[in-house]
């Protein structure tokens, strides 16, 4: 990829500084090195104080680690943010009218929008799901849409992430480093708040009810425990939220009802904030070799006794595979056409795409369908010989578990380095709640930043760091 | 609140409680190994016997050794009730149980398990040990004020402290236990002043040894450390103080929810049976059977407790 075609957002052209970052450079300028990296220093051991770390799969037991912060922020402006919104909820209701529809009478199939093979061939298609009515009709109570920028205008989706989205604590917590370290910074800038993004959410779940609920409805954050990577964020958010924070040992089905164990017995639960993949969830319907889920919660569920956010089965809209058909998506439910744009992507399924992919695969980044967190992807510029030819093989074997995209040049912001200023790749990942009564995006998101020069993987399983994001008040 | 979150919080004190309780040991062997010029290795049994961790030393370690000994109480890996063990368990609970500790008590664990994790790397010197002693305990204090001054006083304070002081009456009586036979009123005749190695152990073991020659004098009795220890309700680690705590958030507990399950009945039993003689009566009864005794209740109180609050399913 070569360096000019680069946006970046404090520089543009790179002669003249874009107004939003007007007043970073300034403040940078003005700023020695050595306190900036003291003040590096003083966030990371907050950040450990804090707890905000992440445990390593398949690294050595209890392991954790520190997502790298840095310190620059990136600024987005109020007219922006603004365009990002009107695209953000178009996408996301037009994602939550598709998963309705292919779970009930499949009208995007018989309008031979999205071929039946999408859904047949699947396993993020849950059969299970088929005929049931969620609470509200809500299937996607968060999503976290993967957004980047390639110039002064666009903003492409690369990922909608529908299943268990995460990362919001990092967005706060980013934040209230921020106000700590450089709180004369927040009198300067007017930056919109987003600490209330936790009570935000809780109002939104309450607003999703099950017709079951009672006077006071008992919502609970429902956890795999511990040992899961993402851990600190699920008892971050049930402290946030004041609610319980539950695993499924804590969680029965008793009298038809979901409960869970209190020191006085078992009391009734109805909403279930779910951070477990929909496999777990419950052993009687799902895989039955799960220990962290709750046998028969699925057929409380069935029943409407409960609210489980996300819903289960939304993973098939946030497959990578379904993802090149999400243009098609937004237009048909939304009879408009979409405001935010899909990256151009390649299915390997189809025998002309894969063709196409293989004779270029050293441009393309090629990924699994139904990988994540940057497992199971190669990036064609900058892959070796080697692993070209290794994933040449995977793609002729089976083509179906792959698509392939362009190498798009993400826009680039400043971070500080031990060598001063160097601009970086970065993304952006907003959080949408979602309720019967309306769609709420907290101003802000979390920006996830490749830290080594010129890469473009930020995803932090892969050492990717993050940026607090401002967006400006107008 | 949950029976989970319940068993997090009272386990995390309990584990915490125990960390200090061994660290105060330690210091108390060290200090009489340094002032005392017939103390030899040996008196690291003793100290190790007290905390009841001896028995399982003998399986890695072929004699005692003061550096060993030190080793096995702070840090080794197969040593359940190391310091770093403990702590290390204690914030793991913490973790579990996040959402029911304020920033300020959560931060204070975390922040005291990292830096005693970080002082515990690598080889300990023994002028190294004062340091991390010190750190220990300023980690306690941290905590407990962290706890005193912002936790609300509900249920989640409750289970916190009975978690503390189940283990620190477990503590007291067993330190009492390892070497009841000093304190009789027969070992010894009246008016001696305290200048007796065991006598200054039991009571440097929970940092009573200025408050008890203060408060009882120099004519005191080693049958008046067993009074100052097990009836005493001025001294924050004595038995009955203990035992007045636990009655009073097992009755919190009770006027929470409504009701008195088994666990309230026990404690106001262990009460009226075992603490309202006086020390005489307890030498009639026998101090070892009397300090097995209350070992016993207190280890069924806390399971009691685990079952009337539903901690496991």
């Amino acid at each position: 990829m070569e360096a000019d075609l680069v946006f970046d957002e404090m520089w543009a052209d790179g002669t003249s500084i874009r107004r939003p970052y007007k007043n970073i450079k300034t403040w940078l300028d003005a700023e020695e090195r050595n306190s900036l990296k003291a003040k590096r220093q003083d966030a990371n051991d907050l950040f450990r104080l804090t707890g905000i770390t992440f445990n390593v799969y398949g690294s050595e037991e209890g392991e954790e680690r520190l997502i790298p912060f840095d310190i620059v922020p990136r600024v987005i402006t109020a007219n922006e943010w603004n365009k990002i919104c009107k695209g953000l909820e178009q996408r996301v209701r037009a994602i939550n009218a598709f998963l309705y529809d292919i779970y009930h009478d499949q009208e995007i199939v018989k309008a031979g929008v999205l071929p039946l093979e999408m859904l047949r061939n699947n396993p993020a298609f849950l059969l299970q799901m088929i005929g049931v009515n969620p609470p509200g009709q809500i299937y996607t109570h968060i999503s976290g849409v993967d957004l980047i920028r390639t110039d002064e205008n666009e903003f492409y989706v690369l990922e909608d992430n529908v299943r268990t989205p995460s990362g919001v604590s990092y967005m706060l917590e980013n934040r209230e480093t921020m106000l700590q370290m450089f709180p004369e910074l927040f009198t300067k800038n007017r930056v919109q708040p987003i600490q209330n993004y936790p009570q935000e959410l809780l109002y939104s779940l309450k607003k999703t009810l099950p017709d079951t609920a009672e006077d006071k409805p008992n919502v609970c954050l429902l956890t795999p425990g511990p040992y899961n990577s993402a851990y600190f964020e699920h008892a971050f958010l049930a402290d946030q939220m004041g609610i319980e924070l539950v695993q499924g040992n804590d969680l029965k089905v008793v009298d038809g009802f979901l409960a869970m164990r209190t020191t006085q017995g078992h009391q009734k639960v109805d909403v279930v904030y779910k951070r477990l993949d929909d496999e777990f969830l419950d052993p009687l319907n799902f895989n039955e070799k799960s220990s962290l889920g709750v046998p028969g919660l699925f057929d409380v569920y069935r029943k409407g006794r409960v609210t489980i956010a996300n819903a289960p089965g939304t993973g098939i809209a946030d497959d990578k595979a379904m993802y090149s058909f999400m243009p098609e998506i937004v237009e048909f439910y939304s009879g408009e056409f979409p405001l935010l744009q899909n990256v151009p992507t390649w299915r390997c399924a189809i025998k002309d795409q894969l063709n196409y992919v293989l004779d270029n695969i050293h441009e393309l980044v090629i990924k699994q369908v139904h990988g994540s967190g940057g497992y199971g992807m190669m990036i064609g510029p900058t892959a070796t010989k080697k692993d070209i030819a290794n994933f040449k093989r995977k793609l002729i074997a089976t083509p179906q578990d792959y698509i392939a995209q362009p190498t798009l040049s993400l826009s680039t912001v400043p971070i500080f380095t031990n060598k001063g200023f160097a601009p970086r790749h970065v993304d952006l990942r907003p959080f949408v709640q979602m309720s019967p009564e309306k769609i709420n995006i907290v101003p802000g998101g979390l920006t996830r930043v490749a830290m080594s020069k010129g890469s473009l993987v930020v995803n932090s399983s892969q050492g990717g760091g993050t940026k607090d994001t401002w967006v400006l008040e107008n | 609140m949950l029976g989970n979150t319940a068993n997090g919080l009272f386990w995390t004190y309990r584990l915490l409680e125990r960390a200090e309780n061994m660290s105060r040991l330690i210091e108390t062997g060290q200090r009489i190994a340094l002032t005392r010029l017939n103390s030899s290795d040996k008196q690291w049994l003793y100290v190790m016997q007290t905390a009841a961790v001896s028995s399982e030393y003998k399986k890695y370690y072929n004699k005692v050794e003061k550096e060993a000994a030190l080793d096995w109480m702070l840090k080794h890996p197969e040593n359940n009730s190391s310091i770093l063990s403990s702590i290390t368990s204690a914030r793991q609970n913490a973790k579990m149980v996040r959402h029911a500790l304020t920033t300020d008590v959560w931060e204070a664990i975390n922040g005291s398990f990292l830096d005693i994790q970080n002082l515990l790397k690598g080889k300990i010197r023994e002028r190294d040990l004062s340091i991390i002693l010190r750190t220990i305990k300023q980690s306690a204090a941290l905590v407990r004020g962290a706890t005193y001054g912002t936790m609300l006083r509900n249920e989640e304070y409750d289970f916190c402290r009975l978690g503390t002081f189940i283990e620190r009456a477990d503590n007291t009586a067993r330190i009492l236990d390892v070497k009841y036979y000093v304190l009789l009123p027969s070992a010894k005749a009246v008016g001696t002043s305290i200048d007796n190695v065991q006598w200054e152990t039991i009571l440097r073991s929970v940092s009573a040894y200025g408050g008890f020659r203060l408060e009882y004098g120099h004519e005191a009795g080693p049958s008046d450390i067993a009074k100052f220890l097990i009836l005493d309700k001025r001294m924050p680690r004595s038995l009955i103080y203990c035992c007045e705590i636990l009655k009073l958030h097992l009755l919190s507990l009770c006027s929470t929810y409504g009701n008195k399950p088994a666990s309230f009945s026990q404690i106001m039993q262990l009460q009226n049976r075992f603490l309202t003689h006086d020390i005489e009566a307890i030498f009639k009864f026998g101090l070892h059977d009397f300090l097995q005794k209350m070992i016993s209740l207190f280890a069924d109180l806390s399971e009691q407790i685990e079952i009337d609050y539903r901690f496991y399913e």
